[in-house]
C-alpha cells in the first residue's frame, strides 16, 4: 500500500520540523524515592529501599521499549502513569510533566534530551524489569528517536482517539518498522467526547497493516486500561538478546554533560556486566576508562552496583568532553576487545547560518560560550567558514572578519533554541545569518578544483560560486509527508505547488483523510511551510520530511543592501524563477522590521548588480512622548530601558541599525510577528 | 543652597481618582463612580497625607498638584482639608504653587471661586479641542462654548495662572485647521499652553475604533508638521516652549512640573499616585520609587489599616536616579547644566556619562543635541526627536556608569576609601 513510505534509512536521518512533544520531565523530589521489587513477597515497590541487585532480573525479565507518537497525543501523560503504577513516583497527586530546568524548555515546552526510566513492574507472579526509554519529544532532535530505538526491542505507537494518525504517527512508525521492532499501537483519549477509537483502529490496519483487533483503547489521563498496556509490554516485547556471560559490549546511545562530573553516558548492555573499577575501552577513541558509577535512571540517577547484559543505565568514566562519549560507540573492557555494535551516523545538519558577536569585544565570551553550549548539544555542527576550492571565498572570509562560526542545525527550531540558550544561559548576544541549507556546485574547470574535489558544498552564501565556474549547481530535496483532513487538499496543492514541491503520492487512510508525498526543495519548506500548511488547515494538517538527497537546480546568489552597504547576513541563495519575488518580499520584509531612523534608509535587493527591488525607509520626523509627569515617569523609563537594551540587539549595517532577530524574520513568509 | 533641594524639600501630588465620563482616549487609573463618599475619601487622603510626610520628614513643601481623574469633581472642602494638612505638618511658603486640574464644564467654572477659596493658586483647563466635533470623538462632557466660557471664568479668578490644554493629532484634523485652532486660542488664552499629541493607548475605545478603521488619525508626516507648526505659532506669540508640550509667557511656567523634569523629590498622595522621595522617617537614606494602590475601594481600606495606600516601593539606585535625570532633563529647553548634573554624580560628568560616545558625537555634529559650556540640551530639531536619541543616550550612560564603577573600585585597591559624596548625603 504505502508506496514509497518503506524507503526510510534506519539511521537517524529523519528530519521533523515544528512537532513539539513534550518529554518525560519528572520532579527529581517526587522521584526519588521507588523501590525495586527486592525480595520475595513484596507486591510493589516501596520508597525508601536503596539497594538493587539487579542481577535477580534474567534477561528473560527484562523489557526495553519507547514510546512514540505525534505531539501531543498522550505520550508524556502515558509515561507518568506508567510510573506511578509502577511505583517509580508516588502516585498521590496528578503527575504533570512539566518541570524543567532549562528556561528555553519551559518557554517553548520542548526538549533536547532524551530520558530513560527503569521500572519495576510485578505480573503474574514475576517481577519485571521495564526500561522505558522515552523518545525525545523534540522533532528536530528526532534523530534521537531512532538512536533511543537501538536500544528498545519494542515501542508503544500512540494515536489520538479524536484526531487520528498524523504524520509523525507515520513517520515514526516507520523508524520502528525498519528497526524490526515489535510495535504495539495504543488509541488514547478515549475518554474524550468526539474519540472515535474504531475510526482510528481502521487507519491504524489500513495505514500499518496491524489487525485492528490489536489496538489498546485507553485514557492515560484518567488511568484507563493503562494496566494492560504494561501487560501487553511484557508479553509481546521480546527480553533482549543478550548474553550476561561474554564479554562486556555496550552501546552508548545518549550522553550528558555535567560540570561536577564530567559526561554521563547512556548504555545499552547487549552483553556482559559492567561496575565501578572496571576499566573500559571506548572503541571509537580506544581510549581507557575506570568506570566510577553505574546506576540506573528512575529517571533520576540511582547508582547501583552493577548493570548486566540486556539492562539499560547510565555510566560515569570521568569523560571530560561530551566528544569522549561518542552517541553510537561501543564501550568493551580492556581486557576483552569485542566486535562493536553498529553504531549511528552523525548527526546530519540541514540549516545552516552564520554567528556573529554583536560587537568585536564580545568575540572571545562569545566563542567560549558556543563551546561549552556545544558540548552539551553535539548535534549542533560547528564549520571554518571558509571555501576551499575558490578564491572568492577567501576574499569573503577577510572581508567577515567578525564571522565567529558557521554553524549547522537539525532544523529551524533547533537553531533558535540554541541561539535562546546562548542568550539566557551564557549571557551572549550574539547575531544569526538568515538560515540557509547545503547547496552543491559541480565546478566545470579541473583548474578551479583545487583538493581534488569536484563537487563542493556551499554553507555560506557568501561563497557561492559564479555561474562562470560550475558545471551544474544542486539543492537539498526532502520527501514531506501531509496528513490533512480532505477539506484542505486544494489550499494545500496550491502551497506544495508554490514551493516548488512534485507530489509523489495521494492516498486516503480513511473515509475523509488523506495522506500526501511530495518532493520538495529543502529550502522551500524549512522556515514557514509549517507555519503555513498550520494555518490554512485551521491547524489540522500535520507534516513531516525526511532528506531525499539531491536535484539540480537553477540557483542564483542574491544580495541585500541597506544604503549601498552590502548586508551579508542576508546574502540568500534562491531559485531563478522565484528571485523577483522573494527580492520584492524580503525587502518590504526589511522595511517592516528595521525602526524608523534619523535619515532616509533605502532597502536594495540585488542580482549581481542588477538591483530588482526597492523599498524606502522614511526618515523619522517626530518622536517624542508628549505627556511626562510624575505617573508617567515609571513606565517611559521602563519603555527606554528596554530599547537601550536593545541597542545591545542591533546589528549596525554601515550606519543602520538592524535588529539582529530580522535576518531569520525576513525570511518567513508569514506575518506572524 | 540648590543641592539641598534634592532631599530637604518635596513636590507634593494627590489624584482624585473620579470621572464622570469616560474620555475615549484616555487610560489613566480612574473609576467612573456616581456615588462617590466624599467624606470617606476626604479622611483618606488627609490620613496618608499625614502618614507619607512623616516618613519623607521634608522641611518644606514647594508647591502641590492636584491631578487625576477629574480633581475639580472633588468637594472643595477636600481640597482645603488636605492643604491644610500639609501647612499643619510642613512648612509651606507663603507663595506656594497649587495648581489644580480642572474640566471646562459648567458645574466646575461655577465652583471656582470655591476652589480659590481653598487654597488653590493655578488651574489647568483641559480645553483639549475647540471643535464641537472633535470634542465629541474625544468623548469630552464639554462643548467648545462651555471651555471658552470656563476659560474667561478661570482668567478672573487665576490671573496669569491659567493654563489650557489642548491635544493634536486628532481623527481628521489637519495642520491649515490646526494652525486656526491654535490662533483662536491664541486670543483667549492666558500665559500657558500644553499640547499633547493625541496617543492611540490600547484598551481605550478610540483605540478601537483606529484599529477598526472607523476613525483615522492623520499621518507621522503630518503629526510632525502639526507639532512643528504649534511651536513656531506659539512662538511668534510670545510663549516660550520650557518643555516637550509646555509653553509660557511672562514666565508663568509651572513650578511643580518643572520639579519633575529636573528630579526633583515628589510625594504622590490618593489611588494611583506616584511619588519619587527617601522615606527617612522610616531609616531608610536611599531614594524610593513608589506606587500607591489603584483601586480606590482597596486603597482607602489600606490607608484605614497601615495609615497609607503604598503597593510598591522600589529603591533607587544611582544610576536610576541619574537615568531619570537624564531622560526627564532633555525634555527642558534648558537641558542639563553641568552644575546641576554634578550635584547629582559627582567626578562623573555629562561628557564622560555621554558625551564621548561615537553616535552621540553623530548627534552632536547633526545639531540635534548640544554639549557646550552650560550643559547638554536638544536643540529644536532635536527635541521633536527626543525619544529617537534617548535610547543611544541611556544605552552609553549605563556603559559610562559602570567604567566609572569599575574605575573607582580599582582606585579603592590602593587608597582607602575616603566617605565620599553619596548623592543623599548632600545637605
Amino acid at each position: 500500500m504505502l508506496i514509497g513510505l518503506g524507503r526510510l534509512p534506519v539511521w537517524f536521518s529523519r528530519w521533523r520540523l515544528f512537532s513539539v512533544c513534550v518529554r518525560l520531565r519528572l520532579h527529581g523530589g517526587a522521584s526519588a524515592g521507588g523501590g525495586p521489587p527486592g525480595g520475595a513477597g513484596k507486591d510493589y515497590p516501596q520508597r525508601g529501599k536503596d539497594n538493587y541487585d539487579l542481577s535477580e532480573f534474567p534477561t528473560e525479565n527484562i523489557r526495553n521499549f519507547s514510546i512514540i507518537a505525534h505531539v501531543d497525543h498522550g505520550k508524556s501523560t502515558l509515561a507518568d502513569r506508567l510510573l506511578e503504577i509502577t511505583g517509580a513516583i508516588v502516585k498521590t497527586e496528578r503527575n504533570k510533566q512539566v518541570l524543567d530546568k532549562l528556561q528555553v524548555e519551559r518557554e517553548r515546552g520542548i526538549t533536547v534530551k532524551a530520558q530513560t526510566a527503569t521500572l519495576f513492574y510485578h505480573h503474574a507472579g514475576r517481577t519485571y524489569l521495564l526500561n522505558l526509554i522515552d523518545t525525545p519529544g523534540h522533532v528536530d532532535f528526532s534523530y534521537e528517536v531512532s538512536r533511543s530505538l537501538s536500544a528498545c526491542q519494542g515501542v508503544l505507537l500512540i494515536v489520538d482517539a479524536n484526531e487520528g494518525i498524523q504524520a509523525q504517527t507515520v513517520a515514526n512508525f516507520f523508524l520502528a518498522f525498519e528497526s524490526q521492532l515489535m510495535i504495539i499501537p495504543v488509541i488514547n483519549k478515549i475518554d474524550l467526547k468526539h474519540a472515535e477509537p474504531d475510526r482510528v483502529a481502521k487507519q491504524i490496519e489500513k495505514v500499518f497493516d496491524i489487525p485492528k483487533e490489536e489496538c489498546i483503547q485507553i485514557s492515560a489521563k484518567l488511568g484507563t486500561n493503562v494496566d494492560k498496556v504494561l501487560e501487553k509490554v511484557v508479553e509481546k516485547i521480546p527480553p533482549p538478546c543478550a548474553n550476561l556471560s561474554d564479554p562486556l559490549r555496550a552501546l552508548v546511545f545518549d550522553s550528558t554533560y555535567d560540570h561536577y562530573r564530567g559526561v554521563i553516558a547512556s548504555i545499552a548492555l547487549f552483553d556482559g556486566w559492567v561496575q565501578k573499577g572496571d576499566k573500559i575501552m571506548s572503541s571509537y577513541t580506544k581510549k581507557v576508562y575506570e568506570v566510577n558509577e553505574v546506576g540506573i535512571l528512575r529517571p533520576d540517577q540511582y547508582p547501583v552496583e552493577k548493570l548486566n547484559a540486556g539492562q539499560v543505565g547510565y555510566l560515569v568514566a570521568g569523560m571530560k568532553e561530551v566528544k569522549e562519549a561518542q552517541i553510537g560507540d561501543t564501550f568493551y573492557l580492556q581486557k576483552q576487545p569485542v566486535e562493536p555494535l553498529a553504531g549511528f551516523k552523525p548527526a546530519k545538519p540541514m540549516v545552516f547560518a552564520g554567528m556573529y558577536p554583536v560587537d568585536q569585544s564580545e568575540y572571545t565570551n562569545l566563542r567560549k560560550a558556543v563551546e561549552k553550549l556545544t558540548l552539551n548539544d553535539s548535534s549542533v555542527t560547528v564549520h571554518r567558514d571558509s571555501s576551499p576550492a575558490l578564491g572568492a571565498g577567501w576574499r569573503c572570509f577577510t572581508k567577515c572578519t567578525l564571522l565567529l562560526f558557521w554553524l549547522g542545525f537539525l532544523g529551524l527550531l533547533h537553531m533558535e533554541v540554541f541561539n535562546q540558550r546562548l542568550e539566557q544561559e551564557y549571557n551572549a548576544s550574539v547575531i544569526l545569518t538568515a538560515p540557509t541549507v547545503p547547496y552543491k556546485a559541480v565546478l566545470s574547470s579541473s583548474k578551479l578544483i583545487k583538493y581534488g574535489e569536484e563537487e563542493i558544498t556551499i554553507l555560506n552564501p557568501c561563497h557561492f560560486p559564479d555561474r562562470l565556474q560550475v558545471k551544474e549547481y544542486l539543492e537539498p530535496v526532502v520527501t514531506g509527508t501531509i496528513l490533512t483532513p480532505d477539506d484542505y487538499i486544494g489550499k494545500i496543492i496550491s502551497l506544495s505547488q508554490s514551493r516548488r514541491g512534485v507530489q509523489k503520492n495521494i492516498v486516503y487512510i480513511d473515509d475523509h483523510r488523506l495522506m500526501m508525498q511530495y518532493l520538495f526543495p529543502l529550502n522551500e519548506i524549512v522556515v514557514d511551510f509549517y507555519d503555513s500548511l498550520k494555518s490554512l488547515s485551521s491547524g489540522y494538517a500535520s507534516f513531516d520530511y525526511e532528506d531525499a538527497g539531491y536535484q539540480v537546480a537553477d540557483l542564483i546568489k542574491m544580495d541585500f543592501y541597506l544604503n549601498g552597504k552590502c548586508v551579508e547576513e542576508l546574502a540568500t541563495i534562491v531559485h531563478r524563477e522565484k528571485a523577483y519575488a522573494t527580492g520584492k518580499a524580503i525587502a518590504v520584509r526589511l522595511k517592516d522590521t528595521i525602526p524608523q531612523q534619523l535619515f532616509e534608509i533605502a532597502i536594495q535587493a540585488a542580482i549581481g548588480n542588477k538591483i530588482i527591488a526597492r523599498e524606502t525607509i522614511k526618515a523619522v520626523r517626530k518622536n517624542v512622548l508628549a505627556k511626562c509627569y510624575g505617573g508617567d515617569i515609571t513606565r517611559k523609563m521602563k519603555l527606554l530601558k528596554r530599547q537601550a537594551e536593545g541597542k545591545r540587539r542591533m546589528r549596525k549595517i554601515g550606519n543602520v541599525e538592524v535588529p539582529k532577530d530580522a535576518f531569520i524574520n525576513v525570511l518567513k513568509r508569514q506575518k506572524d510577528k | 543652597m540648590e543641592g539641598s533641594d534634592f532631599i530637604s524639600n518635596l513636590r507634593f501630588a494627590f489624584q482624585w481618582p473620579y470621572c464622570e465620563r469616560r474620555c475615549t482616549y484616555c487610560n489613566f487609573n480612574k473609576y467612573i463612580s456616581t456615588n462617590v463618599n466624599h467624606d470617606a475619601m476626604r479622611d483618606g487622603l488627609v490620613r496618608e497625607t499625614e502618614t507619607l510626610l512623616g516618613y519623607s520628614q521634608v522641611k518644606e513643601i514647594t508647591s502641590v498638584f492636584i491631578g487625576g481623574g477629574t480633581p475639580s469633581l472633588a468637594r472643595p472642602s477636600t481640597i482645603a482639608s488636605i492643604l491644610e494638612t500639609v501647612a499643619r505638618v510642613t512648612h509651606v511658603p507663603h507663595n506656594m504653587e497649587v495648581s489644580m486640574e480642572a474640566n471646562p464644564t459648567s458645574a466646575a467654572a461655577s465652583r471656582l471661586a470655591e476652589f480659590k477659596a481653598a487654597g488653590v493658586t493655578r488651574l489647568s483647563l483641559g480645553v483639549q479641542a475647540l471643535c464641537d466635533r472633535d470634542l465629541s470623538i474625544l468623548g469630552r462632557d464639554h462643548t467648545a462654548r462651555e471651555a471658552l466660557w470656563s476659560l474667561e471664568e478661570a482668567r478672573r479668578f487665576f490671573p496669569g495662572q491659567t493654563s489650557v490644554d489642548l491635544i493634536f493629532g486628532r481623527p481628521g484634523q489637519n495642520v491649515e485647521s490646526w494652525e486656526g485652532e491654535l490662533e483662536q486660542l491664541i486670543a483667549l488664552c492666558d500665559h500657558h499652553v500644553s499640547l499633547y499629541q493625541l496617543t492611540l493607548e490600547r484598551g481605550t475605545a478610540l483605540y478601537k475604533q483606529v484599529q477598526e478603521k472607523a476613525l483615522s488619525v492623520p499621518e507621522q508626516e503630518t503629526m510632525a508638521r502639526m507639532y512643528q507648526a504649534a511651536r513656531s505659532v506659539l512662538g511668534k506669540a510670545g510663549f516660550l516652549q520650557y518643555e516637550v508640550s509646555n509653553f509660557a509667557k511672562n514666565g508663568a511656567v509651572c513650578m511643580h512640573n518643572l520639579g519633575y523634569w529636573r528630579g526633583r523629590q515628589y510625594l504622590g498622595v490618593g489611588p494611583g499616585a506616584h511619588g519619587r522621595f527617601a522615606p527617612l522617617g522610616e531609616g531608610e537614606t536611599q531614594r524610593e520609587a513608589r506606587i500607591q494602590t489603584l483601586e480606590p475601594s482597596d486603597w482607602l481600606r489600606e490607608v484605614r489599616r497601615f495609615g497609607h495606600g503604598t503597593r510598591k516601593r522600589v529603591q533607587q539606585s544611582e544610576l536610576d536616579i541619574l537615568e531619570e535625570l537624564l531622560v526627564m532633563g532633555l525634555r527642558m529647553n534648558e537641558g542639563l547644566t553641568h552644575q546641576f548634573w554634578l550635584q547629582r554624580s559627582p567626578g562623573f560628568d555629562l561628557q564622560e556619562a555621554v558625551g564621548d560616545a561615537a553616535e552621540v558625537k553623530q548627534y552632536l555634529e547633526d545639531e540635534l543635541l548640544v554639549l557646550d559650556d552650560r550643559g547638554l540640551r536638544c536643540s529644536w530639531e532635536g527635541l521633536a526627536l527626543l525619544d529617537t536619541l534617548l535610547p543611544t543616550l541611556l544605552h552609553q550612560l549605563q556603559l559610562s556608569y559602570q567604567k566609572s564603577v569599575n574605575r573607582s573600585l580599582s582606585l579603592t585597591c590602593f587608597v582607602p576609601p575616603a566617605p565620599g559624596p553619596t548623592p543623599t548625603s548632600h545637605t
